[in-house]
């Protein structure tokens, strides 16, 4: 199989570019993207990327793959390989600090924008700050997100303006708070969303619900938002 | 938190959100009214100048006027704060556009009441 990788250190190029390397795989086995790499790594060790759990819970190896965003570790080479090549690149949007490798900065920065923790200043009680079965439902969907990027980096909007647009991940995680029956600072977190950029730059296309690899579906979460921003305004 | 914008319709971001989407139902109706007439009515200019001779009609044509501005301000808006990143070029072109948007409210008011 021939495998397309995206190229660039700084150090020593000027411009990035695409290595083709050919990757001989097992027969009879479907690799995971993660272990193309590897394989990658293994001939040319100056290849970079990120990774750690390699099975979809840390949100390390988050990349672009023959154009769609996923996780390399949990996505197997026989769902994205065309044609017998794999192209791989850095999420996109993000400044590229070597290789697959990208500067998460801007989006850790939204990310802290939505308060992501529980305000509560009512005294705490004895053992721990109790929730019904379905308050507790409601985070359902919420708070299963490790915060890969692959979402925010998918989607037009947080391309345009990831400064001031919060972008899906963090949306998500705005509304688990909003949501979260502990929580007393909902009217405060309302009013950090309320500009144009932050929530309404949302254009609802879905690009984001389409690569979660978590299966979540932070479009929804944005709705969500918006009643509730409208409930406030009204 | 995010761009203080005094070159938007709205005050903030959900403001500009009810107005699209209040002034879109406003054109969506007035298409289908107009589509409506066109398939229903033999349309000759005695057609055309009684239902504008209307009251009704006029008002219902200038609610639809002032959405397309409302509607246009805002996702012009939109646009030009997505793609055009230095103030001075973003500005002119939004102020540029609701100049047109001006124009075309007035002039309209013009044409429906016959000034």
């Amino acid at each position: 199989m021939l495998v397309s990788l995206y190229r660039y250190n700084p150090e020593t190029d000027n411009a990035p570019y695409m290595q083709d390397v050919e990757i001989e795989l097992p027969a009879g086995k479907d690799l995971m993207v993660l272990d193309v790499l590897n394989l990658v790594k293994e001939k040319d060790p100056s290849m970079s990327y990120r990774r750690s759990c390699r099975e979809g819970v840390c949100g390390s190896d988050g990349m672009n793959m023959n154009g769609k965003n996923g996780l390399a570790c949990i996505t197997p080479v026989s769902d994205v390989v065309k044609n017998n090549k794999l192209v791989l690149r850095p999420l996109p949007g993000l400044p590229v600090i070597r290789d697959l490798v990208v500067d998460m900065s801007l989006f850790y920065k939204q990310y802290e924008k939505v308060m992501p923790y529980l305000v509560n200043d009512n005294p705490a009680p004895a053992i721990e700050r109790l929730q019904s079965p379905e308050d507790r439902e409601k985070l359902d969907g919420l708070y299963e997100c490790i915060l890969c990027a692959c979402c925010s980096t998918a989607c037009p909007s947080f391309w345009w303006n990831p400064d001031k647009f919060i972008g899906p991940s963090g949306l998500l995680q705005a509304y688990r708070f909003l949501a979260d029956s502990r929580d007393t600072a909902q009217a405060e977190r309302l009013a950090n969303l309320d500009d144009p950029f932050s929530v309404f730059r949302c254009r609802g296309i879905m690009n984001c619900v389409s690569v979660c690899p978590k299966g979540l579906n932070p479009t929804k979460a944005i709705g969500h938002i918006r009643n509730l921003l409208l409930q406030r305004a009204t | 938190m995010g761009m203080n914008s005094v070159t938007n319709i709205g005050r903030n971001g959900i403001q500009d959100w009810i107005i699209q989407r209040v002034t879109a139902y406003v054109l969506a109706l007035y298409t289908l009214f107009l589509l409506g007439f066109f398939v229903t009515t033999d349309v000759d200019y005695q057609a055309w100048s009684s239902l504008y001779s209307q009251g009704w009609f006029k008002i219902f044509s200038l609610l639809a006027l002032l959405s397309i501005a409302g509607h246009a301000w805002v996702g012009l808006w939109t646009v030009s704060t997505d793609y055009i990143k230095a103030a001075m070029p973003r500005f002119l072109l939004q102020a540029a556009c609701i100049l047109v948007m001006f124009v075309y409210v007035v002039w309209g008011i013009q044409i429906l009441w016959g000034l």
